[in-house]
C-alpha cells in the first residue's frame, strides 16, 4: 500500500513534467497563432493592456507593456507547469479517494481510466461548448459571465461522466452483455451533456473579420496542449505508482 | 462494490476522517494554485496584473476564457 503522501507527491511531480511538456507543445503549436492574433489586434488599433486596477485600457504605441512578449513566452511554461502541478495533485487525491470504487485490480488501468474521465469532463465537454479563443477576440465586459459558464461546463462534464459510469453499472442488472452497459453509459453521458449545452447561454464574440483559419488553428493548438497534459498525466501517474518501478518498496499485504 | 476488488491490489490507504481532511486541505490548496494561474486578475496575487499578464499565453492555450 502507498501512503497518501506518497500518492500525492507522485501526482505533483508527474503533473509538473506533464505541464512542462504541454508547455513545450503549446510553445511550438500555439505561440505563432497568438503572435498572429496580437498582430491583427494591433493593426485594428484595438490593442489593450491592463492598468494597475486590472481595467483594460487602450495601449499607446509607445507605452511599455507590463510584461514583454518574451516574458509571456516564458510565462507560458510557468503557467502550464503550475497548472500541471495543481492538476496532478488533485488527480492524485482523486485517485486515493476513488481507487477502491474503480473495478479493476490494476492500479495502472485505474489511473488511466481516471485520467480519461478527467479529460472528457474537464477538457472535452467545456471545449465543445465554449471553445477557447486567442487573445484579441474576447469582450472584456463579459469575462465574468464567460468564466462562470466555463466553470459550470467543467462541473457538468464531471457530473456527466459520473452519470455515464453510474448508468452503466446500474444497467448491468438487465443483462451481462457488454453492449447493454456501453449503451446505457453513453446514453446517460450524452443526455446530460446535450441538456446542459441547450440550457447554457451561447457566447459568440469572435468578430466576423477574424481569420477563420487562425481561429481554428489556435483552438486545435489549445486542445492539443490540454490533451498532452492529460495524456502525460495519466500515463505518467500509471507508471509512477507501478510497483515494478518501485523496487525499494516491499510488498505490503493489506488485510 | 469494494468486494469485487481484491484487497491486496488496492494501492491506497483506507478511508478515514483524517485522510478525508488531508484530501480536502490538499485540494483546497491546489485549487488556489490553479485559480492563480487560470483566473486571477491581481486580486489574489496582489501583484497588480503582473502575474496575469505573465501567464497570459498559457491561460489562453489552456482553454480558459480571457479577454
Amino acid at each position: 500500500m502507498r501512503t497518501f503522501g506518497s500518492l500525492l507527491v507522485r501526482g505533483l511531480i508527474v503533473g509538473l513534467f506533464a505541464g512542462l511538456l504541454a508547455g513545450t507543445f503549446a510553445y511550438v503549436t500555439g505561440e505563432p497563432h497568438i503572435d498572429s492574433a496580437i498582430a491583427i489586434e494591433e493593426a485594428a488599433g484595438t490593442a489593450h493592456t491592463h492598468d494597475a486596477n486590472g481595467k483594460a485600457v487602450p495601449a499607446e504605441a509607445e507605452e511599455e507593456p507590463l510584461v514583454s512578449r518574451d516574458g509571456q513566452r516564458f510565462g507560458l511554461f510557468l503557467a502550464t507547469s503550475l497548472y500541471g502541478v495543481a492538476l496532478g495533485g488533485i488527480f492524485a487525491v482523486g485517485f486515493a479517494l476513488l481507487r477502491r470504487r474503480l473495478r479493476t485490480p490494476s492500479d495502472s488501468y485505474a489511473a488511466l481510466g481516471l485520467a480519461a474521465a478527467g479529460y472528457v469532463g474537464i477538457v472535452l465537454v467545456p471545449f465543445l461548448k465554449y471553445p477557447p479563443n486567442p487573445p484579441a477576440v474576447g469582450d472584456p465586459e463579459t469575462i465574468t459571465k464567460r468564466t462562470v459558464t466555463y466553470l459550470l461546463t467543467i462541473v457538468i462534464g464531471l457530473l456527466a461522466v459520473w452519470a455515464g459510469v453510474a448508468a452503466s453499472r446500474w444497467s448491468a442488472r438487465f443483462g451481462s452483455e457488454p453492449w447493454i452497459r456501453l449503451v446505457a453509459g453513453a446514453a446517460a453521458f450524452v443526455v446530460t451533456v446535450v441538456a446542459a449545452y441547450l440550457i447554457l447561454p451561447t457566447i459568440s464574440e469572435v468578430p466576423g473579420s477574424f481569420p477563420a483559419t487562425l481561429l481554428w488553428e489556435f483552438r486545435l493548438a489549445s486542445l492539443g496542449t490540454q490533451t498532452t497534459l492529460w495524456l502525460l498525466l495519466g500515463l505518467g501517474y500509471a507508471a509512477a505508482i507501478d510497483r515494478r518501478t518501485a523496487k525499494a518498496e516491499p510488498e505490503v499485504v493489506v488485510a | 462494490m469494494s468486494a469485487s476488488t481484491p484487497a491486496r491490489s488496492v494501492a491506497v490507504p483506507a478511508a478515514s476522517p483524517r485522510l478525508l481532511a488531508l484530501a480536502l486541505l490538499t485540494v483546497g490548496l491546489l485549487l488556489t494554485l490553479a485559480y492563480l494561474v487560470a483566473f486571477d486578475q491581481g486580486g489574489l496575487s496582489q501583484s497588480g496584473m503582473y502575474l496575469h499578464e505573465l501567464m497570459h499565453d498559457g491561460r489562453h492555450l489552456l482553454g480558459v476564457p480571457c479577454h
